[in-house]
């Protein structure tokens, strides 16, 4: 069997499934003097899954709710790429499971593992060792809509 | 050297996976049309729940202990599977997709399988979410007795490398010969009067008495579990003498048009199945029926017929079932279930054709086979208009959970 591809594996709603929305730019800038010699060239279309998605089977996408992460940029309603085959370290966004629920908070591991919300209203979570939690994985990006 | 890499649980794991707070808990799912249990998390394993009980019989177990139950949501399944798939396919050289939640692997020239099925386990654990048994040895029918093995005994790590021979004869003393794969209830029946009773037994059995009195296929199953590799990938025991394709409707179906559709379904499904096995059919057989217990007038029947040479070409047996089902059809009854079956099954490659039917075949199964391979996700992109496109037929799926990777608006929620 040949290691499937982006393509092979499409699935309804799951970004790396759709075509590509072609957005070709020319690479070439307006300048005056001499053309450059790649002026002709374009390169491929541009792909905003390349952009949030290194690691296609360990990725999945969760919708934010609630206003925990505003002072980091998380807003409610984003939706938050997460790998989760990338390891967290001190000072990542991660996605957490904290009392059977999942979290989005930035990863403190020194001086003590504690789950930090970017906003000044809410308290850090101090986990201990034989608390109920769990690191699902590196947020590694954020999509938005505007109306 | 194979290894079977199977994921526990699957149904009931792919439910937990975005509900934390059902991690530990009891999580049932439920057939087609909420029938009966089908996969169960290991809490509801320890509560006693068997496999394929009727929904009807959880009402106890929910009030009592808070079961969580779940229709079947292929969606999610069908997505999970696919990362899991796709996990193996980086990291082993060569797989053969067996099921929605097991797939064989190549992995010859690895040094260290212990070391490389942890290491497999591990990764699917951490990128899915999933956790697999990982069964290896030099035949594929000893790694699908180490992948059970490794699920059965919690020591194992849920890896068990069978290459040694002793290892190997060990669990297959242990091993009751119906467990062996491809070795059915009715045939360790007739194996047990031979004295033939663990996988041991089989193995050790004289291949040529086994292939005279049973059939090749046993005897190469024997010789794989004496350690003689016979099923390379892609190929298995075919087990079935039959294909089966049935299911109760959600509501009652009581015009001809509905049922034509459903049967179409079902015979579409039946072929990709038969074909999946490499097999082909020469006959099949439509039976419905109306509700055994509605006080009503009860009307239950069943046609049978064959087809000119073998075939595994879904148009022949839609055209059959077609002609079956008008033969059996009765106006004025409200009908509960209907189903197909294709008999008289076959291997697909060497056969003989009648005088009339060898033109065209090439290009029917070229046909078949990219069909399935579009339709191999489970999704059914393709399909046969005769099956109708917004069927009233179809199953009630009243406890469906969200599509969590596969619908934007469904995706899990983060506080």
């Amino acid at each position: 069997m040949q290691p499937p591809t982006a393509r092979d594996i499409e699935i309804i709603g799951r970004p790396e499934a759709s075509a590509g929305v072609a957005v070709a730019l020319a690479v070439a800038s307006v300048s005056a003097g001499f053309p450059s010699p790649a002026e002709d060239y374009i390169e491929q279309a541009l792909d905003l899954n390349d952009l949030l998605i290194t690691n296609p089977p360990a990725t999945f996408f969760v919708r934010v709710t609630g206003t925990s992460m505003i002072e980091a940029g998380i807003h409610p309603d984003d939706i938050l790429a997460v790998d989760r085959s990338r390891e967290a370290r001190h000072g990542d966004i991660v996605i957490a499971i904290v009392n059977g629920e999942l979290t989005v908070k930035e990863l403190a591991t020194t001086p003590v593992l504690r789950l930090i919300p970017r906003n000044s209203a809410y308290e850090p979570i101090v986990l201990r060792e034989h608390d109920d939690f769990e690191i699902i994985g590196k947020v590694t990006g954020l999509v938005r809509r505007f109306r | 050297m194979f290894a079977l890499v199977d994921c526990n649980n699957f149904y009931a794991s792919c439910e937990q996976l975005f509900r934390p707070d059902l991690r530990h808990w009891p999580v049932v799912v439920l057939s087609n049309n909420d029938g009966c249990v089908v996969s169960r998390s290991a809490a509801a394993k320890a509560l006693g729940i068997p496999m394929g009980v009727p929904a009807y019989q959880l009402k106890e177990a929910i009030v009592r202990h808070g079961v969580e139950v779940f229709s079947s949501n292929y969606a999610l399944y069908a997505d999970i599977s696919q990362r899991v798939m796709r996990v193996l396919a980086e990291l082993a050289p060569e797989v053969e997709i067996y099921s929605i939640d097991e797939a064989f692997l190549d992995v010859g020239g690895i040094a260290d399988l212990a070391a490389f099925g942890r290491r497999l386990r591990a990764t699917v654990r951490q990128w899915i979410g999933i956790t697999v048994a990982i069964g290896m040895a030099p035949t594929k029918t000893l790694a699908k007795l180490a992948n059970s093995g490794a699920k059965r005994f919690p020591a194992t790590g849920g890896v068990v490398d069978l290459s040694d021979r002793e290892r190997q004869r060990r669990l297959l003393r242990i091993t009751p010969v119906e467990e062996v794969w491809g070795v059915g209830r009715r045939l360790s029946r007739r194996l047990r009067l031979m004295g033939i009773d663990t996988a041991l037994d089989l193995g050790a059995r004289d291949k040529g008495e086994l292939r005279r009195r049973f059939s090749v296929t046993l005897a190469r199953t024997a010789m794989e579990l004496d350690g003689v590799p016979c099923f390379g990938l892609d190929e298995a025991p075919p087990p079935r003498k039959q294909v089966i394709s049935s299911r109760s409707f959600g509501e009652r179906v009581t015009s001809l048009a509905a049922m034509r559709q459903a049967v179409c379904a079902y015979t579409a499904t039946a072929c990709e199945k038969l074909r999946r096995g490499r097999q082909y059919a020469r006959s099949m057989s439509v039976f419905l029926h109306t509700s055994p217990h509605a006080g009503t007038a009860y009307y239950g029947n069943a046609a049978h017929g064959s087809l000119p040479a073998p075939s595994g070409d879904t148009r022949d047996f839609h055209r059959l079932a077609g002609r079956l089902l008008d033969a059996i059809w009765k106006d004025g009854h409200a009908y509960v279930k209907a189903g197909v079956m294709l008999h008289d099954c076959c291997p697909m490659a060497p056969m003989q054709l009648s005088l009339l039917g060898t033109q065209g075949l090439h290009a029917s199964d070229a046909l078949m086979t990219a069909v399935d391979r579009i339709n191999h996700s489970g999704r059914g992109q393709v399909f046969w208009a005769n099956q109708g496109i917004d069927p009233s037929w179809t199953m009630f799926r009243n406890h469906l959970s969200p599509a969590y990777t596969t619908n934007w608006n469904a995706i899990p929620c983060v506080r």
